[in-house]
């Protein structure tokens, strides 16, 4: 049965819905009210928060902290400078993701990493050779996310040290209306935010005062529900829907790796060795199979497809997930599936993120993905499209 | 970024254009847009100081930024935001999540997106009102599916013999048959009845019909018991924001947000926008539009003329009687205009405290409607009839600020308060209008006040926007918010003038592009469009 987290007590008055999820054994709001709408729009014009405390949280200290980090990530942690936040991912032996996740580090000898599933297994068989303590800090520390355009200005009203000075990917340690945190400018929106994380005992204390700092720039709850509908527009895949850990894929083609999910850019192949590099190395120099895109689907098409059944057009307000074929342009074959989607009410188009082989992969390339109306299963035009799909100038400034 | 617009006096346009466009309101920018991404060499001439028109956003006082005139989208076509990439160029709406109607008793109605919830505060009045609400827009839905088709293409003109007129009128005909009988006769109706009668054939709870009705009145001079204002119902239910029928939204920014993006996308297309250029002249040679002269005299030469003011603006003041015809004069006299609403609004310090439903809970994001029942609204008309505001007025208010911060400063908030009746007609003539701005804001606030006793304390900011006003400062004449009434003999076919529908005016090269043509006015752009692609049709 799932527990709740520190900021339970305050979530559930608010989640006038009803509308709960079990998340790695917590219980987290899907939506606080019903329809959802506003928290969609407040993360995308105002400001969101979300309870992210179900994440995985691991301190790892020690002179040789950097350098067994490296050996684990794709990514060379050990050239991260102090109050640097980054966006990795690891493999087993064959190059094949494990996971993905944020490392911080804080102090040139102590990191802090969050993953989206238990990891200290996986990350303790590394230790050997290295002097380094790995703890798994999980369910001592609490943490939001206040995701969108006015976070900044409310963290401003209880920051004791220069918001502005935060940039994009780093974190600090500091006071928020006197609590100890750290704050770091990520989050899982692709717009402006934050991540805070704190002790579980001052869990309450901060809730209260985001939300009272926030109220006049309109700040409010926000649940998984919309953090879902966020995350494809920005372009971001998720564990177990996007990509599946190798560890737990009973056949090969269920396994991705970090080139196949466009994530070349967090891998750093040349230097002493990590976990997956030979095969890496050989991958990207033999070509990958397969390739993540972003896809646009064709409205005009889908408008006719309802129409022959004498209904308007139907859109969901959730993201949808689950494996959907994608075809090539004809139609004749299956060239990948389509893992999530949505319809993004700031882009007024219905988007899906997809595993397609690579010669299908150039943007402007046009496929077709089942589409089904009224039980029946079609198909409907899509074109690959760059992503992030919503990539708002604010987000870096 | 690059300016979207300049003001005409320091930067004139070299010229020729292909086409000027005059008036740079939402429909113009999307005619421009339209034009300009068919390569069309487009020019923009805008009077005011801001783009939009009637759907502009003005930062009227310091740090709080008004919707001056209109305050809500939905009508706005899904496809011209497609087709025109108006996203990428910040055009963002953010749907009102409920309709919030306080009653003077202490009772109030909240309908808002959970049916459910809905279902048992109808019920509060009558459980079968409750389960007759879904039914009925069931009923719309299926109408405004039907009317879709008619407002996203140009008016079949059934006095034509010409091939492609009657085929349109078959097709029309067609989707009619494809209606099943019952919602012929609901769509029957709905073009004969008044608002109430219809509401009548659904409901019986007064505390429903009240502010259901007020749909049917909004921009005319009509009351709800008048015949014909269930059209004018169906024509505000066939907003669509994202595929779904009957939803209401505020543009981020202010609705001057959808216009800036329309001229957005017009620039990266290439057209040319100047505001600071009041035409005062369209020039006509030989019975042809061949440009048109800004005040001060500057002259623009163009091979074609694209009105999107209205058609008195456009023929009596810009063309002049001398180069129409009698009989066309008279019909374009007989254009009713007659604007019956006006604008407070508000920048206030806290939030209003409804006193029937106290704290800021989600009622207040929605729409808020001080309609308590019909005989409220006809009095209201009572009084418009003979050439007053009503005294007890109905309102329909927003308050943007409290799902878009960057319209007012932190903790504070702009309330939007749209206004009916406010005739332009009144009694002591409408030049009266600015002896009596203030009264008419006195009268909508201790309207207001009675249901939020904290509002007068409130108010830092207020601004009176009456009919006169929207004539003077935005050349609606009479002060209508549609450029001319939405009622049904000057619908379709028939607006602005029968035979018209196809944007081109008797004068060759000038056609027209506001809501004055079909399928007329609200934030919907369709008139722009239809006018842009008639034109590149010709």
């Amino acid at each position: 049965m799932p527990i709740p987290t520190p900021f339970h007590t305050r979530t559930e008055k608010l989640c006038t819905s009803y509308r709960w999820t079990d998340w790695a054994g917590y219980c987290a709001v899907c939506s606080y009210q019903l329809p959802n709408e506003s928290e969609y729009y407040a993360i995308r014009h105002a400001a969101g928060l979300i309870d992210i405390t179900p994440l995985f949280k691991y301190q790892v200290v020690g002179t040789d902290a950097g350098a067994f980090l490296s050996r684990i990530m794709a990514r060379d942690i050990g050239i991260m400078g102090i109050g640097q936040a980054a966006y990795c991912c690891w493999c087993d032996d064959d190059g094949k993701i494990i996971d993905d996740g944020t490392v911080f580090r804080l102090e040139e000898n102590l990191f802090r990493v969050h993953t989206g599933e238990p990891m200290y297994a996986w990350f303790e068989q590394f230790k050997r050779g290295f002097s380094v303590t790995l703890e798994d800090v999980t369910e001592s520390i609490a943490a939001v996310a206040i995701q969108g355009p006015t976070s900044r200005e409310t963290l401003k009203r209880l920051s004791d040290f220069d918001m502005d000075s935060l940039a994009y990917y780093h974190v600090t340690a500091g006071r928020l209306d006197g609590i100890d945190a750290l704050i770091s400018r990520s989050g899982f929106t692709g717009d402006l935010g934050y991540e805070i994380w704190v002790k579980n005992a001052d869990a309450l204390p901060l809730w209260d005062a985001l939300m009272a700092a926030g109220k006049p720039y309109l700040l409010q709850p926000a649940g998984l529900d919309v953090l879902d509908i966020t995350r494809i527009e920005a372009g971001l895949i998720l564990n177990a829907v996007d990509f599946h850990n190798a560890q737990h894929c009973l056949i090969e083609s269920q396994k991705s790796t970090p080139f196949e999910l466009r994530l070349g850019w967090t891998i750093d192949l040349e230097r002493d060795p990590f976990s997956g590099q030979r095969a890496l190395i050989a991958e990207r120099a033999g070509g990958s199979r397969y390739a993540l895109v972003g896809l646009v689907l064709n409205w005009e098409e889908q408008e006719a497809l309802y129409a022959r059944h004498g209904l308007p057009v139907q859109v969901s307000t959730a993201a949808w997930r689950g494996g959907v074929p994608v075809y090539n342009r004809e139609g004749s074959r299956q060239i990948g599936r389509a893992t999530s989607g949505t319809w993004s009410p700031v882009i007024k188009k219905n988007l899906a993120l997809a595993s397609v082989e690579n010669a299908y992969a150039q943007p402007g390339t046009k496929l077709k993905i089942e589409y089904t109306v009224e039980y029946q299963r079609e198909t409907v035009s899509a074109v690959v499209t760059p992503m992030p799909f919503y990539n708002p100038e604010h987000k870096k400034d | 970024m690059t300016q979207i617009a300049q003001p005409f006096h320091s930067n004139i346009p070299a010229q020729p254009f292909d086409v000027v466009i005059v008036g740079g309101g939402h429909n113009g920018l999307v005619c421009a847009a339209y034009l300009a991404k068919a390569g069309k060499k487009v020019l923009v001439l805008e009077q005011r100081h801001i783009l939009g028109g009637a759907a502009a956003s003005d930062e009227v006082f310091p740090g709080f930024t008004f919707s001056v005139f209109s305050y809500v989208v939905s009508l706005f076509r899904p496809h011209i935001v497609r087709e025109l990439e108006l996203t990428r160029h910040g055009y963002s709406v953010i749907p009102l999540e409920c309709t919030f109607t306080p009653f003077p008793d202490g009772e109030s109605l909240v309908r808002c997106g959970d049916p459910q919830a809905t279902r048992r505060e109808i019920a509060r009045f009558s459980p079968k009102d409750a389960e007759m609400a879904p039914r009925f827009s069931m009923a719309m839905t299926q109408m405004a599916g039907f009317i879709k088709h008619i407002i996203d293409a140009p008016a079949p003109d059934p006095a034509s013999l010409r091939i492609g007129e009657v085929r349109r009128l078959l097709d029309l005909g067609r989707r009619f048959k494809a209606l099943d009988g019952d919602d012929r006769y609901t769509f029957t109706k709905l073009m004969t009845m008044s608002a109430v009668e219809f509401l009548d054939l659904w409901f019986e709870s007064d505390r429903l019909k009240g502010p259901m009705s007020v749909s049917g009145i909004i921009g005319t001079c009509l009351g709800v018991r008048s015949p014909g204002t269930a059209y004018v119902l169906l024509h505000h239910y066939m907003g669509e924001i994202d595929g779904a029928f009957r939803s209401w939204g505020l543009s981020k920014g202010g609705t001057g947000g959808v216009s800036l993006a329309c001229a957005r996308a017009a620039r990266s297309f290439g057209a040319e926008i100047r505001t600071e250029a009041p035409v005062e002249q369209i020039l006509v040679k030989r019975g042809n539009a061949v440009g048109v002269v800004v005040k001060g005299g500057q002259e623009i030469k163009s091979k074609a003329v694209i009105s999107a003011a209205d058609t008195h603006q456009t023929f009596f003041k810009m063309v002049g009687e001398q180069h129409l015809d009698k009989d066309l004069i008279r019909q374009l006299k007989r254009f009713k205009y007659r604007g019956s609403s006006a604008k407070v609004n508000l920048a206030v310090d806290r939030l209003p405290e409804f006193s029937c439903k106290p704290g800021d809970g989600p009622h207040l994001k929605g729409d808020i409607t001080i309609a308590p029942g019909v005989d409220y609204l006809e009095k209201a008309y009572d009084d418009a009839k003979y050439g007053d505001f009503s005294k007890k007025p109905f309102l329909d208010i927003v308050i943007p600020s409290l799902t878009d911060p960057t319209v007012a400063p932190p903790g504070k908030h702009v309330i939007s308060i749209f206004v009916q009746y406010a005739p332009y007609h009144l009694k002591e003539g409408p030049a009266q209008w600015p002896q009596k701005r203030e009264a008419l804001g006195d009268t909508v606030i201790d309207t207001l006040a009675e249901y939020c006793p904290n509002l007068k304390d409130s108010i830092l900011h207020r601004q009176v926007v009456t009919p006169w006003d929207l004539e003077q400062d935005v050349g609606l004449t009479e002060g209508n918010i549609f450029q001319g009434e939405l009622s049904l003999e000057q619908l379709g076919p028939f607006r602005p003038v029968a035979g018209w529908s196809r944007y081109r005016t008797p004068i060759n090269h000038l056609w027209l592009c506001g809501s004055c043509v079909h399928p007329g006015g609200g934030i919907m752009g369709a008139p722009g469009e239809l006018a842009a692609k008639s034109f590149l049709k010709s």
